[in-house]
This record gives structure tokens, sequence and C-alpha cells, in this order.
């Protein structure tokens, strides 16, 4: 299996949708080969077409406000010891994180396909608050799936989505989180794909959601690089960029423009939802080794038992409760591109607790997974060594999990 | 030799009517009870669907979804699944048995053992939701291998191009779901509409048996008796759920549903 160089790793597909021949594809349900296929003829058009982009930019500008701020945390890197540690801060984007990006992307193809309505599925509730944005924005009734148990805890972003004017749609079915508001979403698509879009709120699903997701988040690390360059004059000799990974989104974004670099220079650091300390669950596929099997339309590593069935994961963050990941990650694993490992509950709450005692930066609980590696590694590596964490999202949506595991004083 | 489900065709063409299928979950609400139900539905049945539950189905209503959490929930695994299968085809009376799932767990067991296992328990046919084609190519060829119909679902958004490769490289039936749904959705198009598209299909290869299937109830299923066959899935995991509800025995309600659907067809 092997990374090409030159060729984005969304185009790296075979015809059949797989990268490196096995993680990807379209198993779909019959019904949904020609909604799937027309995007893609659609998407395949559009992101060749200088209009549509000049378009895609004039929203990614003046409406989501590019680029996001990238800032070097001083007085964690002191406390700290080690490497520098800097942040680019996506959650200064309009609606608080990086979902805004593939949100706006979906529903401007949405409108060019002449679909009124689109349908969504959230976790953390972050890509039905950005679907409904943009859906108000663009003139689209919004329909968003999201897990019983996710409109519970993540209450201040389910408020968004109805002030925007979409309806929130529960899903009482399996573990009441984001692996069943994707069935769901996908369910409604399967009976309604004559009137309504569907956005797959992460890197995941039938392999053209990967790619529009991809494509869409890949800003993120456009914007870096230029930043970089304006801070140190080139890309630096050693540079580690960390993310979390849930589906994938944010991450993927985050490394793409970096792909060709050797990793030796541009290391890419991928933190899964470990769980709780004391839990045996998780939602850490690629660090604990799951195998493959088929999820949302796409074959990755997944949690599963012996007979097939998706298990059940855990994680305090809404965000990373997948127990899928992107099949792009499955395939930087296995190219041995990106590097994985996970960050317990506890952890990121205590990550949580000393970014925002040092920093003026709030990371909601997912992109907090991913400073508590960072930390953690940054010790030990020399005083050139770049790390940039992605702050994909705000905590304002955690407040209430703060409140209840750290008391009223981070709330 | 002609497959045991090309007989069943044969037989109900014979009487002049459309083969009813019937679609039940295994281990629904029990391994011995679906087996029961198997049982006592194949008095009316020409063709036996035994779901294969599984807990992220991406096609299902929420009927049939109901009645695979419940199977899965009592603990059915595939391997009580080929028991099944097996048990019931001791039955003297027994039809022919197409399991109905998704791919995942045929991956999982390995397409190879997978058919093996199906050949040595009598399974006669497969449906196989989200592996369409093309991607389903190969797997097609294993199966004919195995003297096993991979049956392949057509929807009302297939173009014409596709309906032809599909039909081209189908076994000797194939399923068309009857609108834009998942399984169990209110009938939203007329019989007529149905029919019509129905039709098309069957004319571009009219020697291979097409059933139709989802939304299809005792209401609406005469008006559809021109098919080569018809398949019942959420009215019957329905009448279990309400069953189990009222604390009334599924498996005698279960059978009267299936011989009234039998006689609305004769």
């Amino acid at each position: 299996m092997k990374l090409r160089k030159g060729i984005q790793v969304i185009d790296q597909g075979n015809e059949l949708g797989f990268w490196g021949g096995k993680f990807g594809g379209n198993f779909v349900p019959e019904t949904l080969k020609k909604p799937i296929e027309d995007l893609e003829i659609l998407f395949n058009k559009l992101k060749k077409d200088k209009k549509f982009i000049a378009e895609r930019d004039k929203y990614f500008k003046n409406w989501i406000g590019v680029p996001t701020r990238f800032l070097k945390l001083e007085n964690l890197t002191k406390h700290v010891g080690g490497a520098q540690i800097w942040s680019k801060v996506v959650s200064d984007a309009n609606g608080g994180a990086h979902k805004i990006y593939n949100a706006t992307v979906h529903c401007l193809l949405a409108k060019r396909s002449g679909k009124k309505i689109i349908c969504g599925d959230t976790g953390a509730g972050y890509a039905g608050k950005m679907l409904s944005m943009a859906a108000k924005k663009f003139g689209l009734k919004c329909k968003i799936f999201m897990g019983a148990k996710d409109i519970e805890r993540q209450q201040p972003n389910v408020k968004a989505m109805k002030k925007n004017g979409a309806e929130v749609i529960p899903v009482y079915s399996g573990s009441q989180t984001l692996v069943d508001a994707v069935s769901e979403c996908m369910r409604f698509w399967v009976a309604n794909c004559d009137t309504t879009a569907m956005c797959v709120g992460s890197t995941v699903g039938p392999a053209v959601f990967v790619r529009i997701c991809g494509w869409s988040t890949s800003q993120i690390s456009r914007e870096l690089k230029v930043q970089l360059i304006d801070e140190f004059g080139f890309i630096p000799k050693k540079l580690k960029l960390y993310n979390c990974v849930g589906g994938g989104s944010s991450s993927f974004g985050f490394w793409n423009e970096f792909m060709d670099y050797d990793k030796k220079q541009c290391e890419f650091i991928g933190v899964e939802a470990g769980g709780p300390a004391k839990s045996k669950r998780h939602a850490a596929p690629l660090t604990y080794g799951s195998k493959i099997g088929i999820l949302h339309g796409a074959a990755q590593y997944v949690n599963q038992n012996s007979d097939g069935q998706i298990e059940e994961t855990e994680s305090i963050s809404a965000g990373l409760d997948y127990p899928g990941i992107s099949p792009l990650h499955c395939f930087l694993k296995d190219t041995k591109r990106a590097r994985y490992t996970a960050a317990s509950d506890e952890e990121a709450l205590e990550a949580y607790k000393l970014v925002t005692k040092y920093e003026k930066l709030k990371p909601s609980l997912e992109p907090s997974h991913a400073f508590s590696v960072a930390i953690r590694e940054a010790k030990k590596m020399s005083k050139n060594t770049i790390v940039v964490v992605n702050s994909c999202g705000d905590a304002y949506k955690d407040k209430k999990i703060l409140r209840n595991r750290l008391g009223k004083k981070y709330a | 030799m002609l497959n045991p489900i090309d007989l069943a065709f044969k037989k109900a063409k014979n009487e002049n009517r459309p083969a009813l299928l019937t679609y039940t979950v295994a281990g629904d609400s029990t391994k011995n009870q679906s087996l029961v139900i198997l049982n006592a539905i194949s008095k009316y049945a020409d063709i036996l669907e035994l779901g294969v539950p599984h807990n992220t189905p991406v096609a299902d209503g929420s009927q049939i979804q109901t009645s695979a959490y419940r199977a899965i929930k009592n603990g059915i695994k595939i391997e009580d699944i080929f028991w099944i299968v097996k048990k019931y085809k001791k039955n003297k009376n027994s039809k022919p048995i197409i399991l109905m799932g998704y791919y995942n767990m045929i991956f999982q067991y390995g397409e190879k053992k997978f058919l093996d296992k199906c050949k040595k328990v009598g399974v006669n046919g497969l449906i196989v939701v989200d592996l369409p084609w093309p991607e389903n190519k190969s797997f097609i060829k294993k199966c004919k291998k195995k003297s096993i119909y991979l049956i392949q679902l057509l929807s009302p958004t297939t173009s014409k191009e596709r309906l032809n490769k599909i039909i081209r490289d189908s076994h000797a039936m194939n399923y068309f779901i009857s609108m834009l749904s998942t399984t169990g959705g209110k009938l939203k198009v007329s019989a007529k509409k149905i029919m019509s598209n129905y039709f098309k299909i069957k004319k571009i290869n009219p020697k291979k048996n097409v059933v139709i299937g989802f939304g299809i109830t005792e209401k609406s299923i005469k008006s559809l008796k021109k098919a080569d066959g018809l398949v019942v899935g959420s009215a019957i995991c329905k009448e279990i759920s309400v069953s189990i509800q009222k604390r009334q025995n599924p498996v005698t309600n279960v059978a009267n549903l299936v011989k009234k659907l039998k006689y609305k067809i004769l």
C-alpha cells in the first residue's frame, strides 16, 4: 500500500472508491447508487471549476472568516518546557468549529443540484449546528439527526440548531449516539433522495462524502502553511501536527497540505478517544487495533464483535464517540504517514485544565484529547521543535460536562 | 437441477398467482420461536426470507429494526441462524430459504466459509442489502459455484443502463424495491405506477423472476398480484411486536396474517 505524491489523497482511491485497495468504497443500498453517482459527477466537475472555487472562497472568507488564528501558547510552552507549543485556533471559525467548512460546501453543492432540503447527522452537535447555519444562509430546509444521549449532553448546540430553524430529530435506536444518528440519517436519505441532499458530518460514509469533507476541511492546512511561512520564513525542520480523531475530518484537513513532506520533517499525530480510564470501551479503533469492517457504506477499521455487530463506544467527547474512522485515516495509518494514539477521558480533562490555566483558549473536549498527548510528548522534545495543536472546537458546548467533572470554576 | 426457488415460482405460476415471500428476523424474538414461526408459515408462504439482524442497518425501517434489536438483545449469533435453517430444513414441508442481511456479517465470517456453511445447512439464496452491483461481482460468482442465488435489488432510482447490467449479471431472481423508502414505509406511489415500473424491468429479461417488496401489507398486496412474487416483511415484524406487547402468541398471529395474505392473492 502506497501513498502517492503530487496527487491529493482524496483522489487516490481506485475506480470503486477504495483507498489502498481496501478502505472506503460504496457499500450502500441500491437506491442510493444513483444519487451518489450524481453527487460524484457534480463534485468532480465543480472541484475543478474556477468559478465554484471562487464562490467557495468568497463564503469561506466573508462568512466563515478565514484565516483562523495561529498563535504561540507562550505560557504553556514555558510551563511544559520542551518544544514550542502553538495552536491553530480553528474554533475561531463562524459557529465555533471546523464543521462549518464541510457544511458550507455541501449546501453549495445542494444548491447546484437543485435540492431544497438538506439532512445531516451530528454527534457533538457541531456538524448539525453548522449545517443548520449554512442551510439558513443558503435558503435550504434542514433536518438534523442526533442521538438522544447526545441531545442530552450537548444542549447548547441543540438550541443553536433549533434557533437556526432546523428540525432536530432525536434517534433512540442502539446506543443513541453518533453511530445511530448517521444510520438514521442515511435511512432518511434512502427514502427521500429525490428531494433531499445529504451531508455526512465527517470524512466517513460512502467515498464521495469522504472526499467532499476532506476537500472542504483542507482549508485549515492551506491557511496553516501560509501562516507558518509568515512566522518562520519557511516550513519548520521539525514540525509536529497534533489533532484529535473521531471520524477524522478536522485532522485530515489539518494535515492535507503537508502530506508530501517527509514525515521526519512534518509528523502527523492523531489522537483518538480512549474513553474512561477504567472502562474497556473506547472510540479508538486505530490505536487499539480494531479489525476492518463495513460501517455506513465504507470499509474501515471499526470496533465490532466477532459476528460483525458494531460495538458501542464510550467517550466523554460526543464528537469523538464513533466506532469507526475515516478510510483516509486507515490509509494514512497503513502507509505509516500518520501515527495514532489515544487519550483517556481523564487525560483530556487534565489537559483542558492546564490549557485554560495558562492560556486564553478554551478547547472543547475533542481537541483537549490532542492537547493531552501534545503536552506529554512536547516535554521530551527540543526547543526548535514546533508542535501545533488544532484547537478545532470551542468548549462552550461542554459547559455542563465540565461543571460536573471539574467544578464550577471550569465551566 | 432447478434451484428450489425456481420450483417455488413455477408452482405459483401454475396456480396462476404470485409467489408469496415472507420476511422474518432470525432470532425474533428468540432462536426457538423464530424457528417455530418458520414452520407455522410454511403452509402458506412459498419462499421464506430470513433476516440476519445487524445493529447498524442503513436500509431498514422501524419495524424491522425493532425485530433486529430484539433478536440481538436476546443473544442471537450467526451460528444460531445457521442452526435455525438447518433445523427448519428437516421439516418435510420446508420451503426455500433466503438469508437477507448486511455485508459486514458475511465479510467477518469470510465469504467462502459463509457460503460453505449456507450450502451445508440448506440456504437457497442470499440478499446482501449493502453489496450492490458492481461491488458484488466476485461474490455473485462465488454464490453461483455453490448454486446459491444472489438476489439483487433494483430500485426506482436505478438507471436503465444499470438495470441492464445488473440483470445481465444476475441469477434467476431479482428484487424490485417498490418505492424510495426504507423497509416498511407507507406505500407512497400507486400500485399502477409500481406495476408499470415492474413491467419495464421484467421486459429486460422475462425469464428471470422479479419480486416486489417494501411497503406491502394486507391492504396493498392484491393490487400488485401480477408480479412473479411479493414480499411482506415489516407487516409481519410488526405483528410479532404487537403480539408480544399484547401478551398474545406471536406464532399463531403471524401464521394467521400470512394465511390472510395468501388468500388475497389467490
